[in-house]
C-alpha cells in the first residue's frame, strides 16, 4: 500500500501507512468529540480526510464555488517581522493589489490597545488615508492582552505572583480590576478608529491570559454594539479552551473558564459580534492528520451552532496548521482545504 | 517711528519699534540672569539681537563658516505626524538625501522607552537595515517618560493623585520606585540599539515629569557609558528648569530640584553623557524677542559652563521659537542665527 | 518638517550635501566640540573649514575618497561601503562599521 506523506504539529516530516492515517483521524476526532461534549466527525467526514491526505499534490486546493473570505489578524505587522521596508498604507495595498486579499486589516506593531491608547491620534489620520486609497474593507485590529494590566507593567498587581502565594482572592480581585480598565481602552480606542471610518474592528486573540480576557473582550464588544449600532465587531479566541485563571468569571450567567468553541460562540453571538474566529490549538508531538480530525471536530459544531459568519483562525500553531513560522504549503492547503468543505465555514 | 515685523511667542504677528524691540531684549535677559543667577547679555549682544530682529530680511542665516551640526528628536516621527506614508528607513533617508540632515533619529511611534521594551526585537531589525541604507550617523531616541509607571498605565501608585490628598512620603515613595525601574527599561533598550549598531543614544525631553524623570536619566547615562565606554549618549532636556516633584532627589550630592541648564549640563557631564541639549521655554504672551534674548542668555551660560557639546533644543516652543505646529521661518531663522552666534553652539 | 529644514538652512551645515555628518561624527565619536570637529574634519579632508560647508567643494571630496554622494552613481560607495571610509578617513570607530566587520568570516576581513 502507498505509504503516505505528512507532517507532525511541528513541522517535521513523517511517512505514514493508510492504517496509520486512519487511526489518527479517528483518534483526533474522538480526542475533541470527548473534550468538547461535541459530535465526532461521520464516517463520509473521515473518508474525506483520508483522501485529502492520501492525494500525492503538494497543494490542494476547495472545489471551485467553494471558495470563503478571508480575513487577517497582525496583517501590516507581518510585513514587519518579514524586515519588507514599507509603510503599512503600502503593505495594505500590496495585500489588496498583490495578494488578492479580500478583508485588510490595520493594527499597531505591539497589536495590543493599551498601547495603542496614547498614540490613537497617529492610528486615526493613518485609517483614514488607507480608507481613501484602497477598496476592500478596512478593520482595526489589536488584542485586549490582559498581561499588559499587571504589574510590573500596568497598575494591578500581578496574578501570576499572588496565586502561588494561595492570595486567591487578591487574585481574583486583581483581574477584575484589570478587565475594567482593559473595556475602557478597548472602547476607547476602537471608537476612534471606527468614527474615523474603519469598516470593522477585531478583537484577536481573546482570551490569552484566560477568562479575565474573554469578558473583557465580551464586555467591550456589548458596548461598542451599543454604541455603535451598525458596527461589525470580530471576536477571535486565542485558543480553543478557555482557562479559568480567575475561575469565577461568567458572562449572561454562563461560566467562562472551560468554554469551548461552540459554547464561547454563544456568548460573542450575546454580546453582539458580528464575526467568531474560533481556535483550535495544533499538538506539536501528534501527526496533522490528528490535529486537523480533531480541530474540524471542533469546529464542525461551532459552525452548526452559529448565527454569525466563522473565520477560523488558521495561523501558525492553530486549526491543525503547523507551529513554525512558515507553516509547509502541504499541510497548509490540506488543512484550508478540509476546514472549508467539511465545517462549511464562511470565512478563515 | 519706523517699525517693524515680529511676533508673539504664540505666532501672532505684531508690528514693534526698534525702541520696543530693545526694551524687550533687555527685559528677557534680565529675566533669565535672575531666575538662573547667570550674568546677562553684553551691550554688544544685544546690538546684535537688535540687528537680527531690525533686519528686513523674511530670512536670516549665520555667516559662513559659523554653521553647526543639527541632531534631531523623534525624527522619524514628525514624517509620520504629518502623514507621509514613509516607512521609517525611507523617512530617514529623506531626512539624509533631501534634507541634509547632519544625524538622524530612530524612533518608535509612541516616543518612550517603556512602551519599546515590547517591541524591541522589531526595531533592532530596522536600526541594522536602516544602519546599512544611510550614512549619516544614527541614533536611537525616545523619553524616559516616567508618568507611564504609574498607575493607571503603570504599577506605582499615582503621585499626583497622592500629593493633593497629603500622602507626600507615598508620592516620593512612588516616585523612587519608577525610577528603579525606569532605569532598567532605558538601559535595556539602549544595549539592544548600540549592540545593534547605533551610533548613539538619545534619551530626549528628559525631566518632562520631574526631578525624578531627571535621575532616571542621569543614572541610565551612567550604567550605559560604564557599559558603553565609546557609545554616544545625548541627553536633551524637557524644560529650563527641573520640576521639584519629588523635591529631594540627588544625583552625586547634587540636588536636581530647581536646576537651571548651566547646572543641569554638569550633571550630565557627571553622568557621562557625550552631547547635552538644554532647553528654554517660550512664553506665548511675549514677545520674540523677549523670549529669544532670555534663551540666548541661558544657553550662553550652560555653553560657557560645558566641557561636551551643547545642542540647545530649538524645537516648537522652546529656544525662542513660537508655540504652534508649524513655526514661522522669520522667526526661527532668527532664533537660529541668534543662538548660534551669541552662544557659540556646537550644534541644535 | 518646515522648521527642520529653516534651522537646516539658516545655521545647519547641510549633512552629507557638505560635511555636516563628518563634523556629527567627531561629536559622537570623540565628544569633540563644534570647533575642534570642524578642525579634525577639515585636516582630513585637506581643506579649510569655511569648506566644509560648501557643497561643490564637498562633493568632489566626498567622491575622491569615496564617502558617500548625495547624487550616487553605478559604482560609486554608498552607505555601508562609504561608512567604512569614513571611519578609516576620520580614524574614529564607527560602531555599525566594526560590528559589520565582526559578523565577516576571518576569509572576509
Amino acid at each position: 500500500m502507498a505509504s503516505i506523506q505528512t507532517r507532525f504539529g511541528d513541522g517535521s516530516p513523517v511517512t505514514m501507512s493508510r492504517g496509520e492515517l486512519r487511526q489518527d483521524l479517528e483518534e483526533g476526532t474522538a480526542d475533541a468529540a470527548e473534550r468538547g461534549s461535541v459530535a465526532p466527525l461521520t464516517e463520509d467526514d473521515l473518508r474525506r480526510l483520508e483522501d485529502i491526505f492520501a492525494s500525492p499534490h503538494r497543494f490542494l486546493g476547495v472545489e471551485p464555488g467553494r471558495e470563503i473570505v478571508l480575513s487577517y489578524d497582525g496583517t501590516p505587522l507581518k510585513m514587519k517581522r518579514a524586515q519588507v521596508n514599507v509603510d503599512r498604507l503600502q503593505s495594505l495595498q500590496i495585500y489588496e493589489k498583490l495578494m488578492g486579499a479580500d478583508t485588510l486589516e490595520m493594527g499597531h506593531v505591539d497589536y495590543s490597545f493599551k498601547p495603542v491608547k496614547p498614540i490613537v491620534t497617529f492610528e486615526q489620520p493613518l485609517m483614514e488615508q488607507v480608507l481613501s486609497v484602497t477598496t476592500a474593507p478596512v478593520f482595526y485590529g489589536a488584542m485586549p492582552n490582559l498581561g499588559l494590566y499587571s504589574q510590573p507593567d500596568g497598575p494591578f498587581p500581578n496574578p501570576a505572583e499572588l496565586m502561588p502565594r494561595g492570595q486567591i482572592k487578591e487574585a481574583q480581585e486583581s483581574y477584575e480590576a484589570a478587565v475594567e480598565e482593559a473595556v475602557k481602552d478597548i472602547v476607547y480606542v476602537c471608537g476612534a478608529l471606527y468614527e474615523s471610518g474603519a469598516d470593522a474592528i477585531i478583537l484577536d486573540t481573546v482570551g490569552a491570559a484566560g477568562d479575565a480576557d474573554v469578558l473583557a473582550g465580551l464586555k467591550a464588544t456589548e458596548i461598542l454594539t451599543e454604541k455603535y449600532p451598525g458596527i461589525c465587531v470580530e471576536l477571535g479566541m486565542a485558543s480553543e479552551f478557555i482557562l479559568g485563571m480567575h475561575s469565577g468569571l461568567s458572562y449572561k450567567g454562563v461560566r467562562l473558564a472551560g468554554l469551548y468553541p461552540h459554547d464561547q460562540l454563544k456568548l460573542a453571538q450575546q454580546a453582539g459580534a458580528r464575526i467568531f474566529g474560533p481556535v483550535c490549538n495544533t499538538n506539536s508531538g501528534k501527526s496533522t492528520p490528528w490535529n486537523l480530525s480533531r480541530a474540524i471536530t471542533f469546529m464542525k459544531a461551532c459552525c452548526e451552532e452559529a448565527d454569525i459568519p466563522i473565520h477560523v483562525n488558521m495561523g501558525m500553531g492553530v486549526g491543525a496548521m503547523t507551529v513554525h513560522d512558515h507553516p509547509p504549503l502541504d499541510v497548509a492547503s490540506r488543512a484550508s482545504k478540509a476546514m472549508v468543505e467539511i465545517c462549511r465555514l464562511d470565512g478563515l | 517711528m519706523s517699525t517693524y515685523f515680529s511676533r508673539m511667542g504664540d505666532g501672532s504677528a505684531i508690528e514693534v519699534t526698534a525702541e520696543e524691540i530693545k526694551a524687550d531684549l533687555i527685559e528677557g535677559s534680565e529675566d533669565a540672569a535672575d531666575r538662573g543667577n547667570i550674568p546677562p547679555l553684553s551691550k554688544e549682544e544685544y546690538q546684535h539681537l537688535l540687528d537680527i530682529f531690525t533686519t528686513r530680511a523674511k530670512f536670516v542665516s549665520v555667516e559662513p563658516g559659523n554653521e553647526v551640526i543639527l541632531t534631531y528628536d523623534a525624527g522619524t516621527l514628525k514624517i509620520r505626524r504629518v502623514g507621509v506614508n514613509a516607512d521609517r528607513t525611507l523617512a530617514l533617508q529623506i531626512y539624509e538625501k533631501l534634507l541634509g540632515a547632519d544625524t538622524m533619529e530612530l524612533s518608535h511611534v509612541d516616543y518612550s522607552y517603556k512602551p519599546v521594551k515590547a517591541i524591541v526585537g522589531f526595531e533592532q531589525p530596522v536600526l541594522e537595515q536602516a544602519l546599512l541604507s544611510t550614512h549619516v550617523p544614527l541614533f536611537y531616541g525616545a523619553q524616559p517618560n516616567l508618568g507611564l509607571y504609574s498607575q493607571p498605565d503603570g504599577p506605582f501608585p499615582n503621585p499626583a493623585e497622592l500629593l493633593p490628598k497629603g500622602d507626600i512620603k507615598g508620592a516620593q515613595a512612588s516616585y523612587e520606585a519608577s525610577v528603579e525601574d525606569l532605569v532598567q527599561d532605558i538601559v535595556y533598550i539602549a544595549e539592544c540599539m548600540i549592540e545593534s549598531g547605533a551610533d548613539g543614544i538619545n534619551l530626549d525631553t528628559t525631566g518632562a515629569a520631574g526631578d525624578a524623570d531627571f535621575q532616571a536619566s542621569l543614572l541610565a547615562a551612567e550604567q550605559i557609558r560604564a557599559k558603553y565606554p565609546e557609545a554616544c549618549i545625548e541627553l536633551g532636556m524637557a524644560g529650563e528648569f527641573v520640576l521639584g516633584m519629588h523635591s529631594e532627589l540627588t544625583y552625586q550630592g547634587e540636588r536636581l530640584a530647581g536646576m537651571y541648564p548651566h547646572r543641569q549640563v554638569k550633571m550630565a557631564e557627571a553622568a557621562g553623557a557625550s552631547i547635552f541639549g538644554p532647553v528654554a521655554n517660550t512664553n506665548t504672551s511675549r514677545s520674540a524677542a523677549w523670549n529669544l534674548a532670555r534663551t540666548a542668555t541661558f544657553m550662553k551660560a550652560c555653553c560657557e559652563a560645558a566641557s561636551i557639546p551643547v545642542h540647545p533644543n530649538m524645537g516648537m516652543g522652546v529656544g525662542g521659537v513660537t508655540v504652534n505646529d508649524h513655526p514661522p521661518v522669520d522667526i526661527v531663522s532668527r532664533s537660529s542665527k541668534a543662538m548660534t552666534e551669541i552662544c557659540r553652539l556646537d550644534g541644535l | 518638517m518646515g522648521m527642520a529644514i529653516t534651522h537646516a538652512i539658516a545655521s545647519g551645515m547641510g549633512g552629507m550635501r557638505a560635511a555636516g555628518d563628518l563634523v556629527a561624527r567627531m561629536q559622537i565619536a570623540r565628544g569633540m566640540k563644534i570647533d575642534e570637529a570642524k578642525a579634525h574634519v577639515a585636516g582630513k579632508l585637506k581643506c579649510s573649514v569655511s569648506d566644509l560647508t560648501d557643497p561643490i567643494l564637498m562633493n568632489e571630496a566626498r567622491d575622491e575618497l569615496g564617502l558617500g554622494l548625495l547624487h550616487p552613481y553605478g559604482g560609486s560607495p554608498k552607505c555601508m561601503e562609504a561608512k567604512f571610509n569614513i571611519a578609516e578617513l576620520l580614524e574614529i570607530d564607527v560602531n555599525c562599521v566594526q560590528r559589520f566587520r565582526s559578523h565577516l568570516s576571518a576569509s572576509n576581513l
